[in-house]
């Protein structure tokens, strides 16, 4: 087997440009299969641009992205989106309910979901399931984040973008969800990339890392790179976050 | 109205003119500029109306509606200028619109196919138009603009662009056809809108300048609602690539 036929994602000599900055430099690498690796680095890195990329929101100006083997490119853009679904930043929301979010993804294709598969999604992420019909302008940001992944669930993605997810939650919340992840990826193969500015995170769920600086990928390899850092630039970064 | 009885309306000029003088408003340099500017535009519409009305001929006509489009189309492109080719897409409005509301018109006997019904009637239809786009436009890109997160949001779930942008369309459709539904609730009861009160002056039975108003008010109405529906379809595909990727607004117009 290749390392390609490993990997769930493979990239290319990948660049990004907007507004005439270059966001992403030549990135080449790849996510493995079946894998939780997390992506780290300071802000501005190009994370978020790389997942909008995967997620298809985005095209590279240069090289080429594979999903499992087959380039970007040749994917009708709406069943990529469903394939590599993508928890935003932020957790945006649209108007309405609880309820109204978490059955976005089946009406955007004219499908209805029931009261019994919502509450069994705020179960999931561990959203009491008084919250259905409660509108997602009274929700605090841990619980919207707590939506979002479970919004992001219903279309069954294989790869997942988790993208900060759980940056507004209190320690114990961002364990239920880590622990929720990490089930996810293990019991329904889900290829997980989560991009996440806590180290120790990072530690507990990744298998794999990435350390992208400056729009480049620095570092890239099993989780234990982090406690040994090959250059010198992922060092003080390491070093920096621990402190 | 004998141009000495015209003159004599000056007189109207003259009060606001010599107020601002008083009370130092500095409004007399633009109300000199706004009414000679007046004078000189109405009368050349009133001669080349003439002409038209005598001519009888349906060129003239045609040439009398482009103009008109033609400036409407001038004046409202500026607001949709971040939209990439506003200016066909007004002109295609203002067309079909024009053509549908005089099709019926005159179709159905409505009104004689001639100029002196056909060009004034055209021109509250071009001119209501032209408000009712600069009012979507204004409002369809402030919400574009607004709800940016929440079209990448759909289309990050797998929505087509027209689901993403739906939410933002219907928005600005209705917040711009609002006023002229409202403004019909009470019309009448404040103000004769103006066709009729020149109608009624010019010795007009008053239950015929009615009906006149009516159909004129009917005629904006779907005016109204066909402009920001059809200027909103054709506008909103320019915001998405073909990749069903958004495209943000100050990027659009390059």
């Amino acid at each position: 087997m290749t390392e390609i036929d490993k990997a769930a994602i493979a990239l290319k000599n990948v660049s990004y440009r907007a507004d005439g900055q270059a966001i992403l430099k030549n990135i080449t690498g790849i996510f493995p299969l079946g894998k939780i690796t997390t992506l780290v680095g300071p802000s501005g890195a190009g994370k978020s641009t790389l997942f909008r990329l995967l997620n298809g929101l985005k095209s590279p100006d240069s090289g080429d992205i594979h999903i499992f083997g087959q380039s970007i490119s040749e994917y009708d853009p709406i069943s990529l989106r469903r394939l590599v679904g993508l928890a935003l930043q932020n957790a945006p929301m649209v108007s309405g309910t609880v309820m109204d979010n978490l059955q976005l993804p089946l009406k955007l294709r004219s499908e209805q979901m029931s009261e019994k598969e919502a509450l069994e999604l705020l179960n999931l992420v561990g959203l009491e399931e008084k919250f259905l019909y409660h509108y997602v302008q009274d929700l605090s940001g841990g619980q919207r984040q707590k939506v979002s992944i479970a919004r992001t669930l219903v279309n069954r993605p294989k790869i997942l973008l988790l993208d900060e997810i759980t940056s507004s939650l209190d320690r114990v919340s961002q364990q239920d969800i880590e622990e929720l992840i990490m089930r996810i990826n293990k019991t329904k193969e889900v290829t997980i990339l989560w991009i996440t500015h806590n180290l120790e995170q990072a530690l507990h769920v990744g298998d794999y890392t990435w350390v992208m600086m400056n729009g480049e990928l620095v570092e890239a390899g099993d989780i234990s790179l982090l406690h040994e850092p090959k250059t010198e630039a992922v060092r003080q970064f390491v070093k920096g976050e621990e402190e | 109205m004998t141009y000495l009885t015209l003159a004599l309306s000056l007189v109207f000029v003259l009060i606001p003119l010599a107020l601002s003088k008083v009370l130092q408003l500095g409004l007399e340099k633009d109300t000199i500029i706004a009414t000679v500017r007046s004078i000189i535009q109405l009368l050349i519409v009133g001669y080349i109306l003439q002409f038209v009305f005598d001519a009888g001929d349906w060129f003239y006509i045609i040439m009398m509606v482009m103009l008109m489009i033609g400036a409407a189309t001038q004046n409202a492109r500026k607001k949709g200028a971040a939209i990439k080719g506003i200016t066909w897409k007004l002109i295609i409005t203002f067309i079909f619109i024009e053509v549908l509301t005089q099709s019926i018109l005159i179709g159905l006997d409505i009104i004689p196919p001639t100029a002196q019904y056909v060009i004034p009637i055209s021109g509250m239809v071009v001119g209501n138009s032209m408000v009712l786009s600069i009012l979507f436009l204004n409002r369809f890109l402030a919400e574009v603009e607004t709800h940016e997160e929440q079209t990448e949001l759909i289309l990050s779930l797998g929505g087509t662009p027209k689901q993403a942008i739906h939410r933002q369309l219907i928005a600005a459709i209705k917040a711009s056809t609002i006023p002229t539904i409202e403004s019909q609730k009470t019309i009448g009861l404040v103000q004769l809108p103006g066709m009729m009160s020149g109608q009624i002056i010019a010795g007009a039975d008053p239950v015929q300048a009615v009906q006149f108003q009516l159909l004129i008010l009917f005629l904006l109405l779907t005016t109204a609602v066909l402009s920001s529906v059809m200027l909103g379809y054709l506008s909103y595909p320019v915001l998405f690539n073909e990749r069903m990727q958004y495209i943000k607004l100050r990027q659009a117009s390059r």
